[in-house]
Formats: structure tokens, C-alpha cells, sequence
């Protein structure tokens, strides 16, 4: 358990560390910035490389927003699995929807009860 | 960006290299120590939630994401709305930009924000200006990523 | 009178007989709070958003002006003003709570000058008795406006730089021989020079050659040294611009003293603020020369001084469009009156 913490912690920071060089380095704004790793887990759940990081950093590699690219892919390819190509469609959100619900929703939330503050 | 420089005079070149002298660069490797910490704790934090979920909840390690990121996205509202969140991006850059609580963050705070041009044109209007393109290119990617697949399959060859 | 290519030259002395500086929270923990009239401890003023608290400081500024100069505003008979906010609407606002016959100005950063140069003419050769000009920013309408929602956490590189929350306003009228006010004696009206910089995140280095353009031109047009001026001051070029504009006029033969050529963005916030490379916005030049730079000039520090406002003229749009940064900056020249008087 110990070990699932240490290894969420490195990776989970050197992606992070990756999304600041495409910042400072490659000057790209964040809009362009979390774009491209999003595609970036997309296609590396294609080649069936991020669930085996995921087995093996836990948090590490589902929290940063790649994750969310490689819960799109997965929930397509399941239901193209079961329906065949038109799954591509249906699947996508079926496992990815937390995360843009939440975020709807607490938006919505927090508009209604939170002032900004500057 | 190759195709501004082959438009720039060279009164424009002069200038941005004299210029470019004066210009304070970028913390680059102490961004990314920022960046690294910050995010490997977010991340931990994480951990921690999912583990909350697996012993308490009854969820597994397959879907224990779920929860895990919708609580993640409430800590980004509290943060965000607390007024502390911007203040943590300034330190930590992609250390807070890029985990999902980010994504929740952009889209919180645009909600927050756009609340005086009132709920339906302020909010509903404004809320996914900063979010929007990650999901239209995670959407748009995770497709094509997953028709050739799918294709690929089907036709055999993989 | 037209001096030179682009200088006019204002004979008649237009007097500045009283001023009015406004700003916020920020503003009030900064360098220069003793010199603001009034500072607010919160950035709504007890408004109900951004842009009205923005158009309360500019009507404050022009109230406190008016009271200063013991007039009413039935005899103001124009008013020159401007902001950064989508089709100047908190200036436009306020002139209508003032219901003054308006001008309403865009040259972002640099509208002070351009408004205080065009408030000089018109008083210069009697097209008014008295005439309110100013220029103002709110940092949180600014942000919403051109960069991210304020809550947003974006890391903003050391080459940005942080818009004032502050309006600052002055009351010009003919002069009064043995008054000893500030009087402008002429104004350097500024080309849009485009070096081809993009970064939104660097306003300082791209206006520094449009400073750079008016200071030469200003010299050039009034055959003067800068010798003649105790001080030069930029609007808001920052660190990064002000170091650029110094080394550009340096390269063109313009010799400055030690201490002679200052920024009003570097000027107003403490080292311990975290403002990156200095102030900015339209109320930056306004705030700073309103209260005080023409502070300074009363109590003897400096008898002439050059303004030189400079402003960004992009949209969040052309940015998005992949266009450069158009910049402009306009100088004004202030005398105290006693010199000739």
C-alpha cells in the first residue's frame, strides 16, 4: 500500500512536470497545454500502455487529465467490443462521466454560494 | 509560427533580439520542482481518496476512479471558491493545472466568475471557456484512437 | 502650435488646478497610498460586479477632482476619458452619471496622455474653460476581460504584469499667471509601432519600441536635450520594457541621467508585492503622475517632467487570430508655473 502511495506521488508529478515544460518551454497556453495530454492518453490507451500504469501508480496516473483521454478510449473500445463499431459513439462517457459531471455540478454549485475574490 | 518569422523585417528581428536580452526568463527548473511536488501531492491525495472508497465504500480497484475523481473535483471547488486555488496555481503551474482538480478549477472558476452576467448567458454561457477544448479534443481523439482500433480488430490485424 | 512632425506645442500654459486619484485594496499596500485620494479596502465597493466597482472609481476620481478645484460640474465643459474594458463602457457610464459633454478615448495604457494632450489643445486655444481628463483600470474586470477568470489558477510568467485597480482624473483650465500649479507646456502624439511580439504575457516588451518612437520624436520635434527635463516617466512599461526603452533611446543618442527615467508601474507597488514585472493598465500613468508625480512637482522635487504613457492595442481576439501586439505611446509635457510665471 505503502508503495501505491510513493509510486501516485512520482508519477503523478512527473506528468505534471511534463504539462510545465510544454509551459515554460514550449510556451504553449494552458488550453493547448492539457489538450494535448488528454490526446496524449488517448492515444497511449490505444496502444495499451496507460492501464498498465495505472495498475502500477494507482491515483498517479488517474488523477492527472491524461487520465481522462484514457477513460474515453476505454469506454469506447468496451462498448465496440459488446455492439461493434457504432460502440466507438455510445461508450465514450460511460466511464469517464464523474469527471465532467462533477465539475458541472460543483460548478453550478459554487456559482450559486461563492463570490469571487480577485 | 514558421510562417510569422518569415514575415518579420529585420527591423523586427533586430529589435526582438535586443529585446529578448531584457526579458526575465522563466524559473524553468524550479517551476518544475514546483510542479512536481505539488502535483505528486494532489495525486497522493488521491490515493488516499481511493483507498477511502475501497475500504469504506465497497468499491474496487477498477472502479474506484469514479468517486475518486468527482471528490477530487469538490476539493477544487472549495479552493477555488475559498479564493486559495489561483494562489496555488502561481506556485505550482501544471503542479495544479494538470491534475483533474484543474479541469475543475477551470471550470468552476469561469463559473463563479461569469455569475454576474447572471445563470443561464453568464454561467451557462462562459462555464466551459477554459474546459472546452479538453473535451473537445479528448473526445475527438479518444474516437479516432478508438475506430482505427476497432478497425484494426476486425479486420484481423491485431 | 504644430511643432515639428507630430508635437503640438501649448503657448497659453494650460494649468492643471486639481486632481483626483482613486484605488483599491492592492493600491492601498502600495508604494504610493499617501497619495491617493481615496482607496477602497475591497475590490467590488459594495457594487455588484467588476465593471461598476471600475466605473465607482472613476466617478469618485472626477468627484474629488471637482471638489478640489472648488467648481461644479454644470462648468466642466468637456470631459476626455477612457479604460480597457470592451467599448469603454465603465467611462462611458460615468460620464453619463456626470452628464458632461464626452469624449470617449481608446488607447489602452496610453489614453492618459492622450486624453491630458487633447484637453491641452482644446483649453490651449479657448475651446473650453475647464476640462476633465483621466483614464482608468480595475484589475479583476481587466483580467475576466483579456486573460482568465480571476479564481483561475494559471501561473503568470515574471514577464507579466498586474493591472491596477485605480481612476485618476484632472481638472485643466486657462491659465492663472501667479498660481503655482503644474501647467502643460507640450505634447509628442505617438505613431502604433508593431516590432512583432505576441506574448500577451509581455505587454512591456512590446511597447518599449512605441515609447522608444514618441521620446525620439518628442526631442526631435521640440529641439530639446533631455537634459531639459528633471524627470522622463513611462506609463507602464515594467521592468522588462523600461530596460528595453533605456538601451533603445541609449542606442539613439539620447543621454539620460542617473535616476532621470523611471516608470509609473515600477513606481507604485512595494518590492514584497507580487506585481512580476510592475504595474499596469490605464490607471497606472493616471494614478501615479495625478497624485504622486504632480505631488512631487508642488513640493520643488521636479520643475519639468516628461509623461510618456504607453499602451498594448490588442483584443483577446487578435491574439487568438495569431496577430502581434500594436503599440503606441503618447508624451505629455508638464512645467510647474512659477518657472516663467
Amino acid at each position: 500500500m505503502l508503495a501505491m502511495f510513493f509510486w501516485a506521488f512520482v508519477v503523478g508529478g512527473l506528468i505534471c512536470v511534463v504539462g510545465q515544460l510544454l509551459f515554460d518551454v514550449a510556451k504553449l497556453t494552458p488550453g493547448h497545454t492539457m489538450s494535448l495530454l488528454v490526446v496524449i492518453g488517448a492515444v497511449l490507451d490505444g496502444l495499451g500502455l496507460y492501464e498498465p500504469l495505472v495498475d502500477f501508480a494507482g491515483a498517479g496516473a488517474t488523477i492527472p487529465i491524461t487520465s481522462f483521454g484514457n477513460s474515453l478510449v476505454h469506454g469506447a473500445l468496451q462498448d465496440a467490443q459488446a455492439h461493434g463499431i457504432i460502440g466507438v459513439l455510445t461508450g465514450m462517457f460511460q466511464v469517464t462521466s464523474s469527471g465532467i459531471s462533477a465539475a458541472i455540478i460543483f460548478g453550478f454549485i459554487g456559482a450559486l454560494i461563492f463570490k469571487p475574490k480577485g | 509560427m514558421a510562417s510569422k518569422q518569415k514575415k518579420m523585417t529585420p527591423q523586427q528581428k533586430n529589435y526582438q533580439t535586443l529585446q529578448q536580452k531584457h526579458e526575465l526568463k522563466r524559473p524553468v527548473l524550479k517551476n518544475c520542482i514546483k510542479a512536481f511536488l505539488v502535483g505528486g501531492l494532489i495525486c497522493l491525495i488521491g490515493q488516499a481518496v481511493s483507498y477511502f472508497y475501497i475500504y469504506y465504500f465497497n468499491f474496487t480497484e477498477q472502479n474506484v476512479g469514479n468517486p475518486t475523481v468527482a471528490t477530487m473535483v469538490f476539493f477544487s471547488m472549495l479552493l477555488t471558491g475559498f479564493g486559495v486555488y489561483d494562489h496555488i496555481g502561481q506556485f505550482a503551474g501544471a503542479g495544479s493545472a494538470v491534475p483533474v482538480t484543474g479541469f475543475g478549477n477551470s471550470v468552476i472558476s469561469a463559473a463563479i466568475e461569469h455569475r454576474t452576467e447572471g445563470f443561464v448567458l453568464g454561467v451557462g454561457g462562459n462555464m466551459f471557456k477554459l474546459a472546452g477544448s479538453v473535451i473537445l479534443f479528448g473526445v475527438f481523439s479518444a474516437f479516432v484512437v478508438a475506430l482505427i482500433k476497432t478497425l484494426l480488430v476486425m479486420w484481423g490485424v491485431l | 502650435m504644430l511643432k515639428g512632425q507630430q508635437s503640438w506645442v501649448f503657448d497659453n500654459r494650460p494649468m492643471i488646478t486639481a486632481t483626483g486619484v482613486t484605488g483599491g485594496p492592492f493600491e492601498a499596500n502600495g508604494n504610493l497610498s499617501s497619495d491617493f485620494d481615496l482607496l477602497y479596502d475591497d475590490l467590488w465597493m459594495g457594487q455588484e460586479s467588476y465593471e461598476k466597482a471600475h466605473r465607482l472609481l472613476l466617478e469618485e476620481a472626477i468627484k474629488v477632482a471637482l471638489k478640489k478645484g472648488e467648481i461644479e460640474k454644470d462648468q466642466v465643459q468637456f470631459l476626455f476619458a477612457g479604460d480597457l474594458i470592451n467599448q469603454i463602457t465603465p467611462t462611458s457610464f460615468a460620464a453619463r452619471t456626470m452628464q458632461i459633454p464626452y469624449f470617449g478615448l481608446f488607447g489602452a495604457c496610453s489614453t492618459s496622455m492622450e486624453g491630458l494632450a487633447l484637453s491641452s489643445f482644446v483649453v490651449n486655444y479657448q475651446g473650453a474653460n475647464y476640462v476633465l481628463t483621466g483614464a482608468s483600470s480595475h484589475n479583476s474586470a481587466v483580467e475576466k476581460q483579456f486573460r482568465y477568470p480571476t479564481e483561475y489558477g494559471g501561473q503568470k510568467p515574471p514577464t507579466a504584469q498586474w493591472t491596477i485597480t485605480g481612476a485618476g482624473v484632472a481638472l485643466v483650465e486657462t491659465n492663472k499667471p501667479g498660481q503655482d500649479n503644474p501647467v502643460t507646456t507640450s505634447a509628442t502624439i505617438g505613431k502604433v509601432i508593431d516590432m512583432g511580439l505576441s506574448d500577451p504575457f509581455n505587454m512591456g516588451g512590446a511597447m518599449a519600441p512605441a515609447a522608444a518612437d514618441t521620446i525620439i520624436a518628442h526631442f526631435r520635434d521640440l529641439k530639446l536635450d533631455p537634459s531639459y527635463y528633471d524627470l522622463i516617466v513611462t506609463g507602464d512599461l515594467g521592468r522588462i520594457g523600461h530596460n528595453t526603452t533605456a538601451e533603445l533611446l541609449n542606442k539613439s543618442g539620447l543621454k539620460l541621467k542617473q535616476g532621470q527615467f523611471q516608470d509609473c508601474g515600477l513606481l507604485m507597488y512595494k518590492e514584497d508585492q507580487p506585481v512580476m514585472a510592475g504595474g499596469s493598465g490605464a490607471g497606472c500613468s493616471a494614478t501615479v503622475l495625478y497624485g504622486h508625480l504632480l505631488n512631487e512637482m508642488k513640493k520643488g522635487t521636479y520643475k519639468r517632467i516628461l509623461v510618456v504613457a504607453t499602451g498594448a492595442l490588442l483584443s483577446p481576439l487578435s491574439f487568438q487570430q495569431k496577430d502581434s501586439i500594436p503599440c503606441i505611446a503618447h508624451a505629455v509635457a508638464i512645467e510647474m508655473n512659477g518657472e516663467k510665471g
